[in-house]
């Protein structure tokens, strides 16, 4: 291709067949390259024990007093089990009207078909639910009691208070209006074993 | 490519050598270049002590951290007990961490006055856009440095820190949660976490720093310092070429800089030695609690340099929200009565506002508070566009400026303030108005910058010699 050019003139004529095979050489070099950054994001992703470490945790309610909650460790987080007292879930009735989704119909946290209901949960003195906040993660504190406290509106009937960035929630773990957090609290799937086992993580349905 | 040079016979074996060394190297073409013969402007203030502190800090920061990892341990089960072995067991090992600690807060307030100084003086004007730019991507990798450094010793506070600042990631649509588990490497902070954060912390960010503040400086040293009178010393040259207002940074600047250094490091000493948690700013009380997935502390702020972005994130709610829509229509409305355009164009601005409030209404608060968090340290990127004013300091800029940029800084740290409290009403509200002020500040320059008197600039730099 170049033979009829003499060597004083080479560098002031363009070779466009040595341009194409340029460009295409560093198209596939960068190609090469971008394939070679796969493997490298890819160990970014959980590993495989990670993935492993999810495995459904058994609890033991039976000790569980009505107004209390216990705390157990499911995939890393906390799992909250509130057992309702009367009063407790006569306040859901009131909140209604002052939550974002009281039917839990929101799917970014997808509840249950079993919890969509007005407490959030299968039977209605337990409530199941994960406590992280749905805002940034943290997990927001009990504020069981009603009534005025710090933080908290005076007309308080009684739920959850993420110190983070000051998302409240109701007794059923639903959302007050004008919250940073935009979800109720995620429920897992869970199921009872017995009136006084309950199994986190794991559903009739799997 | 240099020629090759001989030493004159009989010249001194220093000479030699180095005669040798730069037909090599270009040793005394780099040292005059950047210090005997890289001539600064003779009437540099206080505030340009902050450049050569924060590279003081940086080397501070680099010694003490390789110390440091020569003992700590990046597993989850290690992690705390190893921070509290350094404290405790490795001799003076609790002077390395303090310093390291300390040194973390103290980069913060040299880079913020910095920053500040380059904001004063117009330092990022034509033809310093590059330095300013390379200098807030130096500020970006700062905070993820920082932010990465904060969840290794492993208490109540890195945890729950790092879990916030995942979770924002996981606010973007669509592909959110996969980010946040990507940067995890697990479905909750955890062990991967924290063995990621460290190898980034400790290798990836610092290369990235380094060669940053290497660009910052190439550029610098390219175009030339700036001065507290905006006056360019390259336009008055004496007859050998050099600036008339120009002194060469070494030794004028470098014995300049020692007293800065010296007061710096005085005070950075008494921190170190008699308040090394500075009351619970540097380092937070609850950070001496090891991490527990399961409860999150009572009350949790992010390290104090971080809180004027944290609480613009905290201001963004449903009813900021919907502000934010109001104005983004008044100003559609504004666009279609006066921006002068022509016909059917003279709606866009006003259907780029219905568009743009339909976004802001398609998705959470959650989301636009994080892109607010973003944007508040992406909004000083295109600073140098954004003033328009036709002087660079503030010395020759109408008076009513420095009214302005004291309420931009009390601002920002009222916003720094509220930051560290628990959220309340009036604080939420507050901080509500201190984002919209911040973000008016920068996006109405175009607009204030070019008004008012602006008084005649010097041809020369004001000086008085002592």
């Amino acid at each position: 291709m170049s033979g009829t050019t003499s060597d004083a003139v080479a560098g002031s004529e363009i070779d466009k067949s040595k341009r194409t095979w340029i460009a295409i050489a560093g198209c596939a070099g960068a190609a090469g390259g971008v394939a070679v950054a796969v493997p490298f994001v890819s160990t970014f992703a959980p590993s495989e024990r990670a993935r492993a470490a999810g495995a459904p945790v058994e609890v033991d309610i039976s000790a569980l007093e009505p107004g209390q909650m216990l705390r157990v460790e499911w995939r890393g987080k906390p799992v909250w089990v509130v057992r309702r007292t009367p009063e407790m879930l006569e306040s859901l009735k009131k909140t209604e009207a002052q939550v974002v989704d009281p039917q839990s119909a929101r799917t970014q946290y997808p509840t249950p078909e079993y919890a969509r209901n007005q407490w959030r949960s299968i039977k209605p003195e337990f409530f199941v639910g994960v406590g992280i906040c749905t805002h940034l993660g943290c997990s927001p504190t009990d504020r069981l009691q009603s009534g005025p406290q710090p933080s908290l509106p005076d007309d308080w009937l009684g739920g959850f208070f993420c110190p983070c960035h000051g998302s409240t929630f109701d007794l059923a773990g639903r959302v007050f209006r004008n919250m940073p957090a935009p979800d109720n609290l995620e429920v897992p799937p869970h199921m009872y074993l017995s009136d006084t086992r309950l199994l986190v993580g794991e559903d009739q349905k799997a | 490519m240099a020629e090759f040079k001989e030493a004159p016979a009989g010249a001194p074996v220093g000479e030699k050598l180095l005669t040798w060394v730069d037909n090599r190297f270009p040793a005394s073409k780099l040292y005059k270049e950047h210090l005997s013969e890289y001539y600064a402007p003779k009437n540099f203030n206080w505030m340009y002590f902050f450049g050569s502190l924060a590279m003081l800090v940086l080397v501070i920061q680099i010694v003490t951290g390789i110390f440091l990892t020569m003992h700590y341990k990046p597993d989850a089960n290690l992690a705390f007990a190893s921070v509290e072995y350094i404290m405790r067991d490795v001799p003076w090992g609790w002077l390395v961490r303090y310093m390291h600690s300390t040194g973390a807060s103290a980069f913060f307030i040299v880079v913020y006055l910095h920053m500040f100084r380059g904001m004063l003086y117009g330092s990022y004007q034509k033809p310093r856009e590059l330095i300013w730019i390379f200098g807030v991507a130096i500020f970006l990798c700062l905070m993820a440095e920082a932010f990465m450094g904060y969840l290794l010793p492993w208490g109540q506070m890195s945890y729950w820190g790092a879990q916030v600042i995942i979770n924002l990631f996981a606010a973007i649509p669509f592909v959110g949660n996969d980010l946040s588990i990507l940067i995890r490497g697990d479905y909750v902070v955890g062990d991967a976490t924290l063995n990621r954060f460290f190898a980034l912390h400790v290798i990836a960010l610092p290369l990235v720093i380094v060669g940053l503040v290497v660009a910052h400086i190439i550029a610098l040293h390219e175009v030339g310092s700036n001065n507290p009178d905006g006056v360019e010393i390259k336009a008055k040259k004496d007859a050998s070429g050099k600036p008339l207002d120009g002194i060469p940074f070494h030794p004028y600047y470098t014995v300049h800089d020692i007293l800065g250094v010296s007061v710096f490091l005085l005070l950075f000493s008494a921190v170190v030695f008699f308040a090394p948690t500075m009351g619970g700013f540097f380092l937070e009380f609850n950070n001496f609690i090891p991490a527990d997935p399961l409860k999150t502390p009572a009350h949790i702020a992010p390290v104090w340099y971080f809180t004027p972005f944290y609480s613009m994130l905290r201001a963004v709610t449903t009813p900021f929200v919907n502000v934010l829509v109001g104005l983004l229509l008044v100003a559609g409305v504004m666009g279609f009565l006066f921006a002068g355009l022509k016909g059917i164009w003279r709606f866009a601005p006003m259907g780029a506002a219905v568009v743009g409030a339909g976004v802001l209404l398609a998705f959470d608060p959650k989301f636009w508070g994080v892109v607010v968090m973003g944007l508040g340290v992406m909004i000083l990127f295109p600073l140098p566009w954004l003033d328009r004013s036709p002087v660079k300091s503030i010395r020759y800029r109408p008076s009513w400026n420095k009214w302005l940029y004291g309420a931009f800084v009390v601002n920002f740290l009222v916003l720094g303030y509220l930051g560290i409290l628990p959220p309340t009403t009036l604080g939420t509200i507050v901080s509500q108005a201190g984002t919209l002020f911040y973000f008016g500040f920068f996006l109405l320059m175009p607009w204030w910058s070019r008004l008012g008197e602006f008084k005649p600039v010097p041809d020369r730099v004001v000086f008085q010699p002592h």
